[in-house]
């Protein structure tokens, strides 16, 4: 088992991937980024002292405490404190967290939704091809935060009050998915026009392979490539319009705050003089957002084999 | 003195691995009025040398050593100087006339634009001059044609133009890699004649970079072998063809498929010198053999197929016909042949055959079942285990995200569900085994083999539900001659031990007739004439049959 490991090890180091990214900088630095960020957010209860959702923790005595650095500053709130007494690092931590899960959550949800479409309408074609693909032309007509604020909209209508704020993050998830599966299904479709017609897939026929079978046994694995690459760059999406949405009230419940949330929270103030409070969460969702496309550009090139130099 | 002098070139590409040497210390001089063949497998650095002329080595590559002189210039001292002249002192011909020219420009344009580069000429003048070399390349109301896009021209025709384009600035030097390689035979043939004529006429100098002996055989003067970067020999083409010195030139020579007789294997020269008769491979234990009796196995009747690409309207009227009224009959352990041009429908046949196009109209019995009318997947599924297929490009015909032994284990466990884990792996080494192929192939990807072997794992896997019927789809035109007729020799045996039906499909006339005990010729759809091998080569009933039989490039034309 060990030398499995071992020999999986060394396949990865000696492929072009791996050569290609050790050589760019930006993959390694946003990576690195993006694995600090991923860390902190999901062992933020061993990290910080703080925790912002325990009432008796907090004081409102420290609230609207400014960054260490300032004048008024204290060192036990690196950034500072929310008009609750919250710590903003703590905070922006917690909320990151949830902003990652919704987000990850939604794209995985499209990209299950739009390569399952897009992988039998590219095979199957037809007519069943002509409706699937309509349908994504009249999806991308829609703006995805009108698709997702619409689906709230809905939700809200439907579930009731109290159970609302518990479903949120769902609707959120199911939200934000829905309004992105379209790109998944271009690119799915179109990669497995390119392949059905290999003769890998004729060979698998005319043994008497299942069509199910061939199609996710045999075309999945080679469309993989284009699907993450678009679903890296939706990751940062994702997280974008979770923020929005939270930003104007559609989303997460403000007891459960989000990036987004934070953001909201910090605007109210921005103008009255304490900035840290909007001014850190954007940030950090500025850094979160720009390292995964990095990421992303970084993979585009690399597994794209047309623009490789 | 000779015009082009290549002194001790070496051309290397720096990876990341390892440095590859392309090149290694060639010596190649070309004289004015003679064609020189420059003849090699691929990566054997054929088209490095012809790019190292003309600067044009991509990168990470790059001239290590050397020097080129053409007359009294020396290239390789001053690469910035070399934009003077290609173009103007040095043409070049492509291989694939389809993207050499530009699809937006009317050839007119194309031909102005380069003759304006380099010589002082106003517009008129320039036009004029290219109305002359389209009319010296054969092209009919060159006036007219003057203003058409590329689109407009056929293959042949384009490539006429691609010349015209490589001649417009009075070149000395002529450089053409693989210029009919995407050509038809009849076409190639017209285009080496007019390469031909050309050279006598301009009296220039020309490299012909091919793979074919055929074409190097009735085309060059002089032939330059070249394998793994190295020059093998270097001579007149008579001399080498016929009486080469080198085991490697010898080896490539007997390779080669001969036009005019029939040979039953294909002799290898090896130096570890291998036994040549082969034993019973191992999967014919498990092969329920069948005992022939002379009797149809497959018979076509009346097969038609038209492709329609309009969704809304099926008018059957402005289809086209890829395959036409097509009939014949293959009986169990034959091989019947299939020729024909590209387009003639010959791939389309094979692609009904094995069911993955359904016939417009017409059927297909196979052992006096019509499997075109089978409606249930169980009853097909017969029948898939009875028809295999290996496919033209050994590129895309594996998945390449699969080990070998699951390409190989997909058809065996389908079609025998019950099979024992040991004796499946068993199974696996067999059918290595029997082509050739070590255990240790199986673990590994498709991406680590070469095309003759990925050619070998198709075979392999096409073997494994112990088919009838194999039909080869130009199982060898990807493939370099000694590959081919390693292929070729392990087709053949394959099908004696096994009692094989094979339906083999070519544009390749000389291998055809090696393969095959009876032809059909094909042409725009339609079946020409169906006889016996040799008496289809000896007494061509069709006038197409006897067309294609004069135009192919035969290597024998060397030894009259």
């Amino acid at each position: 088992m060990d030398n499995n490991i071992y020999n999986t090890w060394n396949r990865i180091k000696d492929s072009d991937i791996y050569f290609s990214f050790i050589k760019s900088p930006t993959a390694i630095i946003s990576s690195v980024i993006l694995i600090i960020i991923f860390f902190c957010s999901f062992f933020v209860e061993i990290i910080t002292p703080y925790n912002p959702f325990d009432p008796s923790s907090l004081s409102l005595m420290d609230a609207f405490t400014p960054p260490s650095w300032t004048e008024d500053g204290l060192a036990k709130f690196i950034l500072g404190t929310d008009g609750q007494g919250r710590d903003m690092l703590s905070t922006i931590l917690y909320g990151a967290r949830i902003s990652l899960i919704v987000g990850f959550s939604a794209i995985i949800f499209s990209l299950i939704l739009g390569v399952g479409l897009g992988l039998t309408a590219g095979y199957f074609g037809g007519k069943y091809e002509m409706i699937v693909m309509r349908l994504t032309d009249v999806q991308l007509t829609v703006p995805s935060i009108l698709m997702a604020l619409l689906v709230d909209g809905i939700a809200r209508g439907i579930i009731s009050r109290e159970v609302h704020d518990e479903m949120a993050i769902y609707v959120l998830i199911f939200a934000i998915g829905i309004s992105e599966w379209p790109q998944f299904a271009r690119v799915s479709r179109a990669a497995t026009l390119v392949e059905k017609n290999k003769d890998y897939v004729s060979a698998s026929t005319i043994i008497g392979v299942s069509n199910m079978v061939i199609m996710f046994k045999h075309i999945l694995p080679n469309i993989l490539r284009p699907v993450l690459v678009i679903g890296t760059i939706g990751f940062a999406l994702a997280i974008i319009a979770e923020s929005t949405l939270s930003f104007l009230g559609v989303g997460v419940p403000p007891t459960t705050p989000s990036l987004g949330t934070l953001i909201r929270l910090g605007n109210d103030f921005l103008f009255s003089g304490e900035w840290w409070i909007t001014f850190f969460p954007a940030i950090f969702l500025v850094i979160l957002a720009f390292s995964i496309n990095l990421l992303g550009d970084w993979m585009r090139d690399t597994l794209n084999p047309k623009l490789k130099k | 003195m000779s015009f082009l002098k290549i002194n001790n070139l070496s051309v290397n590409y720096e990876m990341r691995k390892e440095v590859v040497h392309a090149a290694r210390n060639v010596n190649i001089e070309v004289n004015k009025g003679e064609i020189l063949g420059l003849v090699g497998e691929s990566g054997s650095g054929k088209s490095t040398v012809g790019n190292a002329i003309i600067n044009l080595i991509d990168e990470p590559g790059k001239v290590s050593n050397g020097s080129i002189t053409l007359g009294d210039i020396n290239l390789s001292k001053d690469p910035d100087n070399i934009i003077k002249y290609r173009g103007k002192k040095i043409g070049l011909i492509f291989q694939d006339p389809q993207t050499s020219l530009n699809p937006i420009l009317t050839i007119g344009e194309q031909l102005i634009e380069t003759i304006q580069t380099h010589l002082d000429l106003s517009r008129e003048e320039a036009k004029n001059r290219s109305i002359n070399l389209l009319k010296e390349v054969g092209i009919k109301e060159a006036e007219k044609r003057f203003d058409n896009y590329p689109h407009q021209f056929s293959g042949g025709m384009r490539q006429r133009v691609v010349i015209s384009l490589a001649l417009c600035c009075e070149p000395e030097l002529l450089i053409a890699d693989e210029p009919t390689t995407a050509l038809d035979v009849s076409i190639q043939s017209q285009i080496l004649k007019l390469i031909k004529k050309l050279t006598k006429d301009r009296n220039l100098a020309v490299i012909l970079i091919t793979h074919d002996m055929g074409v190097i055989a009735e085309t060059t003067n002089r032939v330059a072998v070249m394998k793994n970067g190295n020059l093998v020999e270097i001579g007149a083409t008579k001399e080498i063809l016929v009486s080469p010195k080198e085991d490697y030139t010898k080896s490539l020579v007997s390779s080669v498929p001969p036009t005019n007789k029939k040979i039953s294997r294909f002799k290898i020269i090896d130096k570890e010198k291998r036994k040549l008769v082969k034993n019973n491979i191992k999967i014919l234990d498990r092969w329920t053999k069948k005992e022939i009796k002379k009797q149809k196995l497959v018979e076509v009747k009346n097969l038609s197929k038209s492709f329609d690409d309009n969704f809304f309207t099926e008018n059957l009227k402005n289809s086209v016909m890829a395959v036409n009224d097509v009939s014949f009959n293959i009986n169990e352990g034959e091989s019947f042949g299939l020729v024909g041009e590209s387009g003639s429908g010959k791939s389309t046949i094979a692609k009904m055959i094995v069911n993955l196009f359904k016939p417009s109209s017409g059927e297909i019995f196979f052992d006096n079942v019509c499997v075109t009318k089978l409606k249930k997947s169980i009853e097909m599924m017969k029948f898939r285990k009875q028809i295999q297929m290996i496919f033209q490009d050994p590129y895309s015909s594996l998945n390449g995200r699969l080990k070998v032994k699951d390409i190989i284990s997909e058809p065996i466990k389908l079609h025998n569900s019950s099979i024992s884990k040991n004796d499946l792996n068993n199974y696996i080494i067999d059918l290595l085994d029997s082509v050739e192929l070590t255990q240790k192939s199986a673990e590994r990807y498709p991406h680590e083999f070469s095309g003759g072997q990925r050619q070998r794992i198709s075979i392999a896997r096409a073997l494994a539900t112990q088919p009838r019927l194999l039909v080869c789809d130009e199982p060898t035109s990807a493939l370099d001659v000694s590959i081919q007729a390693q292929i070729l020799n392990l087709l053949k045996d394959l099908q004696e031990q096994l009692n094989l039906t094979i339906l083999f499909i070519s544009h390749d006339l000389p291998v055809v007739r090696q393969m095959c005990d009876k032809i059909g010729v094909l042409r725009n759809g339609k079946l020409c004439e169906v006889s016996n091998t040799e008496e289809l080569f000896l007494k061509p009933k069709h006038d197409y049959t006897k067309e294609l039989l004069h135009l192919m490039p035969k290597i024998e034309s060397l030894y009259k």
